[in-house]
């Protein structure tokens, strides 16, 4: 449970000097720092009064090389946003160029981009999970959601050759159809994985120390997680209903049948178990696409090699793994696209880190930080 | 007041926007099946207030497009109510870039403001905490104009 804390209360060490509260810094280079951010932690003891991440240190500027290239050169630059969840941000920024350029998708490319979407929100999940795992001492959680995730990355190596930054998901399309066979090896893997995942749901949220190692910590509340912005897990752990799949339905979503997962307490605890949840709903949707996939081209047909889309502006948003990622296209008629703003989930999440980890230990402060499964190539794009 | 049968969302939401604020209605426009609420200045901070008032209750995101004179202010709100999003955008002038800050009805706007003002220089009045965020204290210049130069920019062969 949270301490009550008094910002700037003096403390007086032991020679009855009247002395701040001790100021840590972490990282920027940690091992439970998941990736590179600093966080300022001011401590009364071994209580956090203020915890401010710093971060940035993974900023390579995406949005302003993006104005130096064209359209297509942009995706691969879309793969080192959330270099764990690389689909996604293809996907959000292929739909952006497509509602700009008015380009129609071939309907088995959206069941691809389905597919493959829920594929990498387990594996991402799986990721987010296992780390949360060997942030509280748990390392087997680490292997067993690795067992999982591995399989996945095999299926997407096969698709594209890549294991971590895709590149799949191209405007109107995707690079590529799927070979022979994976739609059965693909089949298999999402049939075998629930099994896992209910296993991994009892080895890790059904154990006693874990669970209350994370009952209670970082509480965040249903009007918090709104007017903070929160989406994806992090917002339906303290039990908003907000889904895009299911708000704003794109793509073929509307054609699934698919629960959204929702928590109650908004504590590390329901973070974490929602996403295993998800993960088990995405196995379902998977498996449901498969058996509706037809036959037909993947890539919209008569696309010039140089898009020049409308002068003007358009958003579109997608569900990732971590939330609401929205690209923003403004173009002025050129090859190049005049401005793009990445609306990054991990960014806003990460903003809530100070809020939640207010008058708890330093050690819950690291379980905190993994529960919002943040991406620093995300927050820092 | 609902949406009537063959109404889109964007037509319900001019509809419940015109008659609850009708100061507000010649600024809304429906672009490219996108809502534009396109503001003065002056009054973004209120419209933003009414806009949270009739059920955007979720912040998406603010950012800013460099015109040359003016900076466009981006802002995207959310609605669970309508189950629509809706741009609402304002001018600011190169020379004076000052827009009122958001946080005090969203704090979700609060790091999103520091990457604005750090990208493109645009101060928020009555940020809590208006700092660099992405880049170091010390950066000079902001990298999203499109004046920005600097020593290690490469320029890119015009190939196309």
């Amino acid at each position: 449970m949270p301490v009550e804390v008094e910002s700037k209360r003096p403390v007086i060490d032991e020679l009855g000097r009247e002395v701040d509260e001790l100021v840590v810094n972490i990282g920027p280079s940690h091992p439970s720092t998941h990736g590179v951010c600093r966080i300022i932690a001011h401590l009364d003891g071994e209580i956090v009064v203020k915890a401010e991440p710093v971060i940035g240190y993974l900023h390579r500027g995406i949005e302003k090389m993006a104005e130096n290239r064209t359209y297509l050169q942009v995706v691969p630059l879309t793969d080192r946003l959330d270099y764990v969840g690389s689909m996604y941000a293809n996907w959000a920024y292929c739909r952006a160029v497509e509602r700009l350029a008015d380009i129609r998708v071939p309907e088995r490319a959206e069941y691809i981009r389905v597919i493959v979407c829920e594929l990498q929100r387990i594996a991402s999940h799986m990721m987010g999970v296992g780390a949360s795992g060997a942030d509280t001492g748990a390392a087997t959680v680490f292997i067993y959601a690795f067992e999982v995730r591995e399989r996945i990355v095999e299926l997407f190596e096969e698709l594209c050759g890549a294991r971590l930054t895709y590149n799949y998901v191209r405007p109107g399309g995707v690079s590529a159809d799927l070979p022979d066979g994976w739609i059965e090896r693909c089949r298999e893997v999402v049939r075998w994985a629930p099994d896992r995942l209910l296993e991994l749901d009892r080895l890790f949220f059904g154990n006693y120390i874990a669970a209350e190692r994370m009952k209670g910590i970082g509480v965040l509340s249903q009007s918090d997680a709104i007017a903070w912005g929160a989406s994806g897990p992090t917002a339906r752990a303290s039990g908003v209903t907000f889904d895009i799949r299911k708000n704003d339905p794109y793509s073929v979503y509307p054609r699934i049948d698919f629960r959204v997962p929702v928590g109650e307490n908004g504590d590390c605890f329901d973070r974490g178990r929602v996403k295993v949840l998800e993960a088990i709903e995405s196995c379902r949707i998977v498996d449901q696409a498969l058996e509706q996939i037809q036959p037909g081209p993947v890539a919209a047909e008569g696309l010039p090699r140089l898009l020049r889309p409308r002068a003007g502006d358009a958003y579109d948003h997608i569900e990732s793994a971590r939330g609401s990622l929205g690209v923003y296209l403004v173009s002025d008629g050129s090859p190049r696209p005049f401005r793009m703003h990445v609306r990054s989930p991990a960014f806003c999440n990460l903003q809530l880190l100070g809020l939640l980890a207010r008058g708890h230990t330093v050690s819950d402060l690291v379980v905190i930080l993994g529960s919002l499964d943040p991406v620093f190539g995300e927050v820092d794009r | 007041m609902t949406a009537r049968s063959g109404e889109s969302s964007l037509e319900y939401l001019q509809r419940k926007l015109c008659s609850v604020y009708p100061d507000l209605c010649p600024l809304f426009s429906i672009e490219f099946a996108d809502g534009v609420l396109m503001v003065p200045r002056s009054v973004l901070h209120k419209a933003a207030e009414d806009l949270k008032e009739i059920g955007f209750e979720r912040f998406g995101f603010v950012t800013a497009v460099d015109h040359g004179d003016d900076f466009e202010l981006v802002y995207r709100l959310q609605s669970g109510t309508f189950g629509v999003g809706l741009f609402l955008k304002t001018e600011v002038p190169r020379c004076e870039a000052v827009m009122e800050s958001l946080t005090d009805l969203w704090p979700a706007a609060g790091w999103q403001e520091r990457e604005v003002y750090d990208m493109f220089g645009i101060e928020f009045r009555d940020h809590p905490d208006l700092r660099r965020i992405l880049l170091p204290e010390d950066w000079v210049g902001y990298p999203l104009r499109k004046d920005y130069k600097d020593d290690s920019v490469i320029p890119r062969p015009d190939y196309i």
